[in-house]
């Protein structure tokens, strides 16, 4: 019987979990008034799991002996977010996906930054523009950005030279020879598919696919969707073509499922995949467990041949009812600062030297430490293809957008997810499945609107 | 002069002061239970159903809305989907899973001295954690390399894309969910080690044979266990979310990469509505008609029960 009472009042006993768990929230005092802060200050969503974060931590502590930081470690989690709002106990700081920005600022549930910016007299500037835009919505920054995770192309030449072509042939601009070389690169015997010609990588990557062919799928203000642009039509039904052409999406995506990206035995090894966009972050892994691999990393460009990624990242953002609004103002700005990033950037190389591995850099999602960084601490591995692709990561990252801060990110994201994944199982064509799309999204981000 | 006598009244016999002593103490000790009951569960119960009425974003104050919340229910394909996808997988899974146990049971019974080594075989994959078997089944279910299409490959057979075709993804998540039907083995087995031997003997002179006695004298004698798994697994396949969320909605690698048209399941739908959509008012009417649907559902199998479930002891 309780069973199913418990089951039948799901979302009541969430409701007063929401209200009974504190574990989680603030501190017990509040700070002091002065803008360095003190007393207690508590953090979700965030973790000291490597050296970019301790050092940088370490910094803060060092120079605010009067704030007792406390951090709950562990990714963010809504509801443990959610609980402690509701319960009226918030930790002062979260640390969270961009993303998610909107929504919850939409929301009232996080502040906007305004006082603490002018305060702690944070230069925005620093930072990159498409990280400022994920944190801003209607003109009010609710975030400081943190990293900027982008995407680029990444080739694996062993494989081209294979079938006769060239890194220049994999010309993302010209979207009208992707299918025949696509073909030529991938691998399909007795309808199994043992090599992926050209991965374009969506559902993620359709924003970035309809940006490189003119449209953006939401408005700049996140308010309003775009999913019928017949340029977001063709950039989906261009990268549906190529998934279609090796075998389809059901052999396809099980095949890509396979893969371990942070291995030894990664698809580049193993000769799985020739061509595809992907975050930044592959390179190291590369140069950490396919050193000898032929990798060739372009920018992904638009159809002019401009260089052109998606950047995403994470954020800190200041409760609504945070205890100690001013020693997370101080904790963000020293998080976030050219300096601090450099000192942690050199714990990074530091340690990768100790192990024997490349630095290949931090991304910051501050352009000045980001320069500081490449300018005083990198230093080229003498590897020229893990060398050539960082200096095109570097130039991606000044090629930037990101997807806005919408009021209704997550229902607007799952509206054009579902849409690709209809496509991609055959369910609906492009044009109708974006159609039906741009219905949903709209309804969902009127109606937060309100 | 006369005495009267006021005879018992039936059913209200005084108590004497041990049984009030008893009673007291009685309560004394349901009281955890009772106090929780009414906090962790009545309590939240009474909360939602007043949050169905209402708008609410857990961050705000809620905002009577009427019945708002219950009419877009009706209008909301998106319920009508994950309502639909629920009931074809209970219709699937709870069958095959009485089905499968009672015949796994049958055979367990016959092993001898080996039932408890198998006993305790088939009831070790209960014990795994729900998130591990949604993972470990995206692997087995692997389009083209998962062992469930290999060894059909074994078989000539060209097996299909459990976790891509939508047609598939079902019948593929009702494969994974007979993973852990060892509770119900365990409760069959020990349903049929209890049937009399006498009444099988008592058969075999009236020159019954096997599938007679297993008709007449083994469904009845197990009919309450059966009934009663009816029930339970029933209303854990309209519940069903762990293991589905962590293969096609809650892992950061595969997240919006499948087909949630087919994989959404009414408490996912729920959960998702609640915490990442934050309607949290919609959310509570969505577990409202889910009650009211367990709560029919569970009454039908019940009236139902009364002619095909057999208690010893019982008057019929």
């Amino acid at each position: 019987m309780s069973r199913r009472l418990r089951a039948t009042a799901l979302a009541g006993v969430l409701t007063l979990a929401l209200s009974g768990c504190g574990g989680v929230g603030g501190g017990g005092d509040s700070g002091g008034g002065d803008s360095k802060g003190s007393g207690a200050l508590s953090t979700m969503g965030f973790g000291l799991s490597d050296e970019i974060a301790k050092t940088r931590v370490d910094a803060f502590k060092k120079d605010h002996p009067d704030v007792r930081l406390n951090i709950t470690e562990g990714a963010f989690d809504e509801q443990q977010f959610l609980s402690a709002v509701a319960s009226g106990n918030p930790p002062d700081l979260v640390y969270m996906d961009r993303k998610l920005i909107g929504t919850y600022a939409k929301r009232g549930s996080i502040q906007p930054l305004t006082d603490c910016v002018e305060k702690q007299q944070i230069d925005l500037g620093q930072y990159r523009q498409a990280a400022k835009d994920q944190v801003t919505l209607d003109g009010t920054v609710y975030g400081i950005p943190e990293f900027s995770q982008v995407r680029v192309l990444y080739l694996n030449e062993a494989l081209l030279k294979q079938a006769g072509l060239t890194a220049d042939d994999v010309n993302l601009a010209d979207w009208a020879s992707l299918p025949a070389v696509n073909t030529k690169l991938a691998k399909v015997s007795g309808g199994r598919l043992s090599r992926i010609g050209i991965d374009p990588k969506i559902p993620e990557f359709l924003p970035m696919w309809a940006k490189a062919n003119g449209a953006e799928m939401i408005s700049a203000d996140g308010a309003k969707a775009n999913l019928t642009d017949p340029k977001v039509v063709e950039a989906l039904t261009t990268g549906v073509k190529l998934i279609q052409d090796q075998g389809g999406w059901g052999r396809f995506k099980s095949f890509r499922d396979t893969f371990d990206f942070f291995g030894a035995q990664n698809p580049l090894a193993k000769n799985q995949i020739a061509a595809w966009p992907m975050e930044e972050w592959f390179l190291n892994q590369a140069a950490k467990n396919s050193p000898k691999a032929e990798l060739v990393v372009k920018p992904f460009v638009d159809r002019q041949g401009k260089p052109l990624t998606m950047s995403s990242g994470q954020a800190w953002v200041v409760t609504k009812g945070a205890k100690n609004p001013d020693a997370a103002c101080a904790f963000v700005k020293q998080m976030t600062a050219t300096d601090t990033w450099f000192a942690a950037a050199k714990a990074r190389a530091e340690a990768r030297k100790a192990a024997n591995l490349p630095f290949t850099g931090v991304w910051t999602g501050n352009t000045a430490a980001d320069k500081k960084i490449f300018d005083e601490l990198y230093q080229p591995t003498g590897n020229k293809r893990f060398d050539d692709a960082v200096a095109t990561i570097r130039e991606a990252q000044d090629a930037a957008f990101a997807m806005p801060a919408s009021p209704a990110g997550a229902e607007f994201d799952k509206a054009w997810t579902d849409a690709v994944n209809r496509v991609l199982s055959g369910q609906a064509q492009p044009a109708e499945a974006l159609a039906r799309a741009q219905q949903e999204a709209t309804a969902a981000l009127d109606k937060a609107a309100g | 002069m006369a005495t009267t006598v006021t005879p018992p009244v039936p059913g209200r016999r005084r108590r004497t002061p041990l049984a009030r002593r008893e009673a007291r103490w009685a309560y004394v000790f349901l009281a955890p239970w009772i106090v929780g009951f009414l906090v962790f569960t009545a309590g939240p119960m009474v909360a939602s159903l007043w949050l169905s009425f209402t708008e609410y974003d857990v961050i705000n104050a809620p905002r009577w809305t009427g019945l708002d919340n219950y009419r877009q229910l009706v209008a909301d394909p998106q319920v009508a989907r994950s309502l639909g996808n629920t009931v074809y997988y209970t219709a699937l899974h709870v069958p095959l899973v009485m089905l499968i146990s009672l015949g796994l049971a049958l055979l367990l019974k016959r092993v001898g001295r080996w039932q408890g080594f198998f006993r305790t075989v088939f009831y070790l994959p209960v014990m795994t954690p729900a998130v591990a078997v949604g993972i470990l089944f995206l692997l087995l279910l692997n389009t083209q390399d998962g062992l469930i299409n290999r060894g059909l490959a074994l078989l000539g057979i060209d097996g299909p894309s459990w976790t891509t075709d939508p047609g598939w993804v079902m019948p593929g998540i009702v494969l994974m969910s007979l993973w852990s039907l060892g509770s119900t083995v365990i409760i069959y087995l020990a349903a049929l080690q209890n049937v009399p031997r006498d009444l099988y003997e008592a058969a075999d002179l009236d020159g019954a044979g096997a599938w007679a006695r297993f008709r007449h004298v083994t469904l009845p004698m197990i009919s309450g266990s059966l009934f009663f798994t009816l029930i339970v697994n029933t209303i854990a396949s309209l519940q069903m979310f762990t293991e589905v969320y962590t293969m096609y909605f809650g892992n950061r690698q595969t997240q919006g990469s499948f087909n949630s048209d087919a994989a959404s399941f009414y408490v996912i739908h729920l959960f998702q509505e609640a915490f990442q959509f934050l309607h949290m008012g919609f959310a509570s009417a969505m577990a409202w008609l889910l009650f009211l649907i367990i709560l029919i559902i569970t009454a039908v199998q019940v009236k139902l029960s009364n002619r095909f479930v057999y208690y010893e002891g019982e008057d019929r």
